[in-house]
């Protein structure tokens, strides 16, 4: 195994598994701001406890988000080292500014929120919920940025020495393609967040326990769910698929299996690439979709792989392919069974409706795959560019750290993230079973 | 002008992640030995808990920092350092896992696990910064190219081929592990009561003893190692304050605490930290990272230092989220001061 494979891997591993959670927090903290709110204005003590109840599974989740976190800004440096050096500049911002902005912001308030409901105001604990979910916000922001530069590079200069330097803050945080990509992953992590919400719901009902909080949990999953997994596709999948079409061709190209150009190209649904034979095994397609949903008519001609240098295909043709059709299979998969779900909740039959509460129990674990997929989709996408078509991923690995040194941590992280995920889950499924009523209020232990 | 700035930002930064997050690191090194029942622990883990992990941002922020402000610097030391920091991130890892899971669990069998690994993670995350430190004072066999690789140790010499660990690296170790360790126990003599604020203030004494007696040695070491530490404090003779300050704080730390007075110890313990810190960079400056190969192969301020516009505009946003972010410290520090008291369900 040559050192550029595997520190991919490293910080592909590193960075999927991280991601499991900040994705629910993100999508979380805002459904707690949401029953915060409820409880707030109606005085209900049940949509207080329920969100206590979340915000004791939001506790553990950010801890394990906070400790796999850390070892991310470190590897720019560690794995990345010649990348680093020339981007520091301006990726270095972004990173510095969410710890600056957002982990400041979160720790103050998040102890307030977790610990301190009983020496504060009701106000002031709606307040830090708030001050939680901007935070994880302004997070999410921040990297996005940071990647959004690396797939779409704007507002920088070269210095003399190979350096690059920011020549605009704000371009440089307003990058259209950081707007679109935020857009769409954040409506992600809300998919996210209401999937789990639901699917707890679903359980107590199926169980015939605790079924007030599940109807709270349904009503607001499914509310959520319904909308986000809506707003995923259109339009926040749709204008960020267009952009990746209009200035990455190869990765679109790669991503819908189109070797060929083509006046009417088709849309892939199903099929496995050939990079042999340049064509797609087994396909089924739905002839001039594709051209439909670039460029809003069936005639438009797409470019193909065929029209792009073989030196600048993605490197991983088939997983880009296969990671971008899981995505958006189980994308479409949310909205039918989300919109099914709000309409008989509208009906008031969603909790009689078992066949549904089955289908959104075990939908939960979709979202973690369809969110991993889509971030496999952009940066297998971006291949074989580290930052797009300025620096190739071969020139950016630190070519000091050796592929058995790179090898030897990295089954370190898989050792010790295999252990971290079986205590995630452990402690999650103890707090599920105890449910929202063995949730006392806890109470920060200082005196005044 | 910028070099001098952002130099003298990232080392505010790194001095405010030792003097917070020290304290806590030590409380885990304390969690191990002086610390023995049950209503004990949850009180010293109640101590840090609403704080540890804002005191842990400080790395975190002042690695991006870091990153941005010097990426030459940011890039040759995270990947030349690249298995002791790997290292320290498992430790994190496991560290930020036990303290905050700890009270999850109502297994006494895993809960004394977690408590073993809290106080071991920390004990050996005080030993790797403190030998990161002393392989920067050391310096490192820097290539042409402005990289490195070390291996975690060697011959144990600190001649051209020297490894992560060696003789000088491991003296740096054992005087932060010490440092923090009284660092640990006089934040617990200011947030404990009873029998256990008085066994933390009992061993301040002797420790600082110790810890006097290590700060010497690892003087003469440092000396004997790069006798240009001590050039800056040569040409600019008004800066023996910071040695002096380093006596007068070690003396601090031993009166108050004999005085009980808790409060004026642990400050004197902080200022210790500020003062030992601040040494080591003035001895540095400008030189951010010294090579074993040779003067002209130093990664020094100018060679890493980032384009100037990307400079002036982190100043704007850096001078403005850290104001905030310093708003933020003082609220949760206000909020939570005062003796732990454990009188129902707890962090």
């Amino acid at each position: 195994m040559t050192a550029e494979l595997i520190h991919r891997l490293h910080f592909a591993f590193t960075i999927t598994f991280h991601y499991l959670f900040p994705q629910l927090t993100m999508g979380l903290a805002l459904l707690i701001v949401v029953l915060k709110s409820v409880a707030l204005k109606t005085g209900s003590e049940q949509w207080d406890r329920a969100a206590r109840f979340w915000g004791r599974i939001f506790g553990i989740n950010f801890v394990f988000g906070v400790v796999t976190g850390i070892p991310m800004e470190f590897e720019f440096g560690t794995n990345w080292a010649r990348f680093s050096r020339l981007s520091g500049g301006v990726i270095g911002q972004p990173l510095a500014m969410e710890g600056v902005f957002s982990f400041f912001l979160e720790s103050a308030f998040l102890g307030l929120f977790l610990y301190g409901e009983k020496r504060i105001s009701k106000w002031m604990h709606w307040f830090s919920a708030v001050m939680v979910f901007v935070g994880s916000w302004i997070s999410g922001f921040f990297i996005i940025v940071t990647d959004a530069w690396m797939q779409h590079p704007v507002a920088y200069d070269r210095l003399p020495n190979g350096q690059f330097e920011v020549l605009s803050f704000w371009q440089l945080l307003l990058n259209p393609w950081a707007l679109l990509q935020y857009a769409h992953n954040m409506t992600g992590a809300v998919v996210t967040g209401s999937f789990v919400m639901a699917a707890v719901g679903a359980f107590y009902l199926l169980e015939g326990r605790m079924e007030d909080y599940a109807r709270i949990f349904l009503k607001v999953g499914v509310i959520a769910g319904a909308v986000a997994s809506v707003l995923i596709i259109f339009p926040t999948g749709d204008l960020h698929g267009k952009y990746v079409a209009h200035n990455q061709p190869a990765a679109i190209a790669g991503m819908e299996g189109l070797f060929h150009s083509e006046a009417g190209a088709g849309l892939v649904l199903m099929g496995q690439p050939n990079e042999e034979t340049g064509q797609i095994d087994n396909p089924i397609v739905v002839n001039d979709a594709l051209s439909f949903l670039i460029y809003g008519t069936t005639k438009a001609e797409v470019k193909g792989l065929d029209q792009i240098p073989r030196d600048q295909w993605p490197t991983a043709l088939p997983l880009l392919f296969y990671a971008y059709h899981i995505m958006a299979g189980l994308g479409t998969w949310f909205v039918l069974l989300m919109i099914v779900a709000a309409f008989l909740l509208w009906r008031r039959r969603l909790y009689q409706s078992r066949w549904v509460l089955w289908a959104l129990l075990l939908s939960f674990p979709l979202p973690y795959i369809a969110n991993t997929a889509g971030w496999m989709t952009a940066e297998l996408g971006r291949q074989p560019w580290l930052i797009y078509g300025l620096m190739r991923t071969s020139e950016g690995y630190s070519n000091t750290v050796s592929a058995s040194n790179g090898l030897f941590t990295l089954l370190g992280f898989m050792g010790l993230y295999a252990l971290l995920g079986l205590l995630f889950t452990v402690l999650i499924y103890r707090e599920i079973s105890r449910g929202p009523d063995a949730v006392a209020i806890p109470a920060a232990a200082h005196a005044e | 002008m910028m070099g001098f700035i952002w130099f003298w930002l990232v080392a505010v930064m790194i001095v405010a992640y030792v003097v917070l997050d020290g304290f806590d690191l030590g409380v885990g090194v304390l969690h191990l030995f002086l610390v023995r029942t049950e209503a004990d622990r949850r009180v010293t883990l109640a101590s840090i808990g609403p704080v540890w992990d804002g005191n842990e941002v400080w790395l975190l922020a002042g690695g991006g920092t870091l990153y941005f402000a010097f990426p030459l610097l940011y890039a040759s030391a995270f990947s030349g350092f690249y298995l002791p920091l790997m290292i320290v991130l498992w430790l994190l890892v496991l560290r930020g896992i036990s303290v905050e899971l700890r009270n999850h669990i109502d297994v006494g069998v895993w809960r004394a696990l977690l408590d073993g690994v809290f106080g071991l993670s920390s004990a050996l995350l005080a030993v790797f910064f403190g030998a990161a430190l002393a392989n920067v004072l050391r310096g490192v066999p820097l290539q042409a190219d402005g990289y490195f690789f070390l291996p975690l140790w060697t011959n144990w010499e600190t001649g051209p081929h020297p490894g992560i660990l060696d003789w000088y690296t491991v003296i740096g170790g054992i005087v932060a592990l010490v440092a923090l360790t009284l660092h640990g126990a006089l934040w617990l003599t200011i947030k404990t009561s009873g029998e256990l604020a008085d066994r933390a203030r009992r061993i301040v004494g002797p420790v600082c003893i110790q810890l006097a007696v290590l700060t010497v040695i690892s003087l003469g070491a440092t000396i004997h190692v790069r006798p240009a530490s001590l050039d800056n404090y040569f040409n600019y003779p008004f800066t023996v304050v910071v040695p002096v300050g380093v006596v007068a704080s070690l003396a601090g730390i031993w009166l108050f605490n004999r005085n009980a007075q808790p409060v004026k110890a642990f400050l004197s313990s902080c200022l210790y930290l500020f003062f030992m810190l601040a040494g080591a960079c003035w001895g540095l400056y400008p030189t951010l990272l010294p090579a074993s190969t040779g003067v002209e192969r130093d990664i020094t301020m100018a060679k890493a230092i980032s384009g100037p516009h990307t400079l002036a505009v982190g100043l704007v946003w850096w001078a403005f989220g850290m104001t905030l972010a310093v708003g933020y410290v003082v609220f949760v520090y206000t909020r939570f001061r005062g003796k732990v008291d454990l009188t129902s369900t707890s962090h």
